[in-house]
């Protein structure tokens, strides 16, 4: 395969992932602004959202307010905004137009249709009442491309790669989610171990898509640590960085299988996988949640870079 | 030579008005339809062609990123009669112009002969002279050519251009059918037409077939498709291409020169590529030999071609034979190396080059078509019977200044094949592309090809560039 085409569908599968992410964080952050009565914390809410996204500085150079609808339309539909669901979609689309020879034809059409159908919704600005569906139609599309791939592409490197791709994104997307709203949520360290307003805690467990797995896990207590653990450890939340960091190793290992050898990447990937797996939450505790994401993600950033050096993504 | 005859053939229906027996099983099946439906299926069509992603992209037209070239869902059906005299035709044609590409890149007997004047080559940029004294593997120029006909009476059909470079539109010959086969099945358990599905495989076959005979021993030559990338106009048509060929779709910067041999680069390290179907232009082919700032090519790789590590499909400098000053000369041409009469005529052709040509040219204006020798895709034409007295005016200031970047020909009553309109079935000017293979191992013509429609009536101009759209081609069984 082409070192090109490997590039092209990794790619791909980052931009539909991170998209669909966003229309979670969104969805989110709207809930939590509507049932926050005071101005300010909704604007703080909001702000959380972009911070999250890594768009907050994009966003004040573009507007002086922070509205609801302002900050949802930036991140959806700004044609400016390179990071906004409308141009992340045409970027993947982009991507599989490159590859659409590795792709299937049901990949392809997925894609394409979800491209079509987004632009379409996305040509209007959204309002607070047609939200719901837009982001409904965001997730569906990323669905809707997963399980194409699923149900039709071969088990080969290409497969491979943009499993890859998914899986280090939503590995970047659920450190960077945690990271950033767990100190909004909690006030101080102190409070770690202590039951907190569940309502509060449900939402970031909702911008991972991981609440009533959580729930039925843990019989519906909420406890901070126990949140950053099921986030971070849990081996069967697929959102997690533990699963995420499973699933790049037997991607990986798929492809060392195949083309018969291993690169620096998969050492690297060893490495960062063996300190995760072997790792306690209280551990994570004691050198601070924030140190320890931080570090998760540039951890993850060296493997992508690895990636794309090893097998040749540019010249 | 009498300009504009006004004799119409339309291919379904005869000057009675009675439907002409190869359509007969086909009228009977649209008539006994329910308009309602297809009018629905009509509709239907667009969609379909616009999810699966066969769009075009039209330069110039920065709003519409991509296009839809429009599909009418009646087809043109041709007779297993006309067909045979077709292919006759043709090959006898495609062979002439590879035997005159290797006398012109070598000895230029038939200028030597006389039958061609040596002024048709000076100053033609088509004409490459890296290309002098080489042979390309096989001996074969034109892997793939397009030859665009177009009929005026029941057993007149006329060559209107050769596409000896990279012809197009192949793609939609197979979508076309694809889309009709999805749409309306039942008529293909009525009407015995031939396939064309299996183009992809013996393109492959073809390609691989034209290898360089170093590479062409123990393993499967390895074919890999050149595009320009996702910006040019046909780049669907590259992709779908490779992806039915099960080859590798590449792009210049996946492509360098590694011992010798044109490499590519894929995830495991540099794979050597025997045959490359390039969709890129000569001029862009190898900054080292052409434009040097081109970035669409691969460095170096005329050297590896003139050495025997590469075919490339199209040989570079097969444009000279599409040039649309040596067209003029194709009744010669084709006569000089097969030492036959030809079976399939061109279209009459002035050569404003010629004093007297000119003189007629210019008096005739307002009924011919002229054309720049180097243009294509309709660009830089005049349509003489529908241009306003000013543009006429413009356009001979033009050929005054240049006449030997002119010819003219006079404007055919191009035979009609109805289209399907909200009001009924309606004449429309049609031409045809067939699709030809060449390799050491024979000639083979895709029965059908790509019939272009002009979709306003009565225009003469089928161009998807211009407005035209496209039809799917049907030859019936014996």
């Amino acid at each position: 395969m082409l070192g090109r085409a490997a590039y092209g569908v990794y790619w791909m599968a980052r931009y539909l992932e991170r998209a669909e992410n966003t229309a979670r964080l969104i969805d989110v952050g709207f809930h939590l602004a509507l049932t926050r009565g005071d101005k300010a914390s909704q604007d703080e809410e909001w702000k959380s959202v972009l911070t999250t996204t890594g768009q907050l500085g994009a966003y004040e150079a573009a507007h002086k307010e922070m509205t609801g609808p302002q900050v949802f339309n930036f991140l959806l539909r700004d044609k400016e905004n390179p990071a906004s669901v409308l141009r992340m979609v045409e970027a993947a689309r982009t991507n599989a137009r490159v590859v659409r020879t590795s792709i299937t034809n049901e990949v392809w059409e997925a894609t394409n249709d979800g491209w079509m159908t987004l632009s379409e919704i996305l040509s209007r600005p959204v309002r607070e009442s047609n939200l719901g569906e837009v982001l409904t139609a965001i997730r569906g599309q990323a669905t809707l491309v997963r399980g194409a791939m699923g149900g039709s592409m071969l088990r080969n490197d290409v497969f491979n790669f943009a499993r890859i791709g998914t899986f280090i994104e939503r590995a970047d997307n659920t450190a960077r989610i945690l990271d950033v709203k767990y100190y909004v949520l909690l006030p101080s360290v102190a409070w770690v171990g202590s039951s907190l307003d569940n309502a509060q805690w449900d939402t970031l467990l909702r911008s991972v898509a991981g609440s009533r797995a959580y729930s039925w896990l843990n019989a519906g207590s909420m406890d901070p640590r126990d949140i950053a653990r099921f986030m971070i450890l849990d081996g069967q939340f697929p959102r997690s960085l533990v699963f995420c960091f499973e699933k790049i190793r037997s991607n990986m290992a798929g492809l060392a299988k195949q083309y018969g050898h291993e690169t620096g990447a998969h050492e690297l990937l060893r490495n960062v996988g063996a300190r995760l797996h072997q790792t306690t939450i209280e551990e994570i505790f004691e050198v601070g949640l924030h140190e320890f994401l931080q570090d998760f993600i540039g951890k993850t950033n060296l493997i992508g870079d690895a990636i794309a050096a090893d097998y040749r993504f540019i010249e | 030579m009498s300009a504009a005859k006004s004799i119409k053939y339309d291919e379904m229906l005869d000057e009675d008005g009675s439907v002409r027996p190869a359509y007969a099983d086909f009228r009977n099946w649209y008539d006994s339809q329910d308009k309602a439906w297809l009018k629905r299926q009509d509709a239907e069509a667009e969609r379909f062609f616009r999810r699966i992603g066969i769009t075009f992209n039209v330069y110039g037209d920065d709003a519409a990123e991509e296009r839809l070239i429009p599909f009418d869902m009646i087809p043109r059906i041709i007779t297993a009669r006309e067909w045979r005299k077709l292919t006759r035709g043709i090959e006898q044609r495609v062979r002439a112009l590879n035997a005159f590409l290797q006398d012109l890149y070598h000895r230029q007997e038939i200028i030597r002969s006389g039958r061609l004047p040596i002024q048709a080559l000076r100053n033609n940029e088509a004409f490459l002279t890296q290309m002098i004294g080489f042979t390309p593997p096989g001996a074969v120029y034109t892997h793939i050519v397009g030859i665009d006909l177009v009929r005026t009476g029941p057993d007149d059909f006329m060559v209107l251009e050769d596409n000896a470079r990279t012809p197009s539109g192949v793609s939609y010959m197979l979508e076309n059918r694809e889309t009709m086969m999805a749409m309306f099945p039942e008529l293909f358990t009525k009407i015995p037409v031939r396939p064309v599905s299996d183009y992809p495989r013996r393109l492959a076959r073809s390609l691989r077939a034209c290898a360089p005979p170093a590479f062409k021993g123990s393993k499967r030559p390895v074919v890999a498709v050149l595009t320009p990338g996702i910006y040019n106009s046909a780049y669907f048509e590259h992709a779908f291409l490779a992806d039915q060929m099960g080859a590798e779709l590449v792009e210049g910067s996946d492509l360098r020169v590694v011992d010798g041999r044109v490499a590519m680069r894929t995830t495991c390290g540099y794979q050597a590529v025997d045959v490359i179907y390039r969709r890129v232009d000569d001029d862009f082919l190898d900054p080292l030999s052409f434009n040097k700032n081109s970035v669409l090519g691969v460095a170096g790789i005329m050297d590896v071609y003139r050495a025997g590590g590469i075919t490339i499909a199209n040989a570079p400098g097969t444009g000279i034979a599409d040039d649309k000053a040596i067209y003029s000369y194709m009744p010669e041409i084709v006569e000089f190396y097969t030492g036959e009469k030809p079976i399939l005529n061109n279209v009459p052709t002035w050569r404003c080059s010629e004093p007297d040509s000119l003189a007629y040219v210019l008096d005739n204006l307002k009924d011919l078509v002229v054309k720049e020798v180097h243009g294509s895709g309709g660009y830089g034409m005049l349509i003489g019977p529908t241009s306003s007295k000013k543009e006429l005016a413009a356009f001979e200031e033009k050929l005054r200044a240049r006449p030997e970047n002119y010819i003219a020909q006079p404007t055919l009553s191009l035979s009609t094949v109805p289209i399907f309109t909200k009001e009924g079935l309606a004449p429309r000017h049609v031409d045809l592309r067939p699709f030809v293979l060449v390799s050491p191992d024979g000639i083979d013509i895709t029965p059908g090809g790509l019939t272009r429609v002009a979709l306003k009536k009565g225009s003469l101009v089928v161009n998807s560039s211009q407005g035209g759209g496209t039809k799917d081609s049907w030859v019936l069984d014996e």
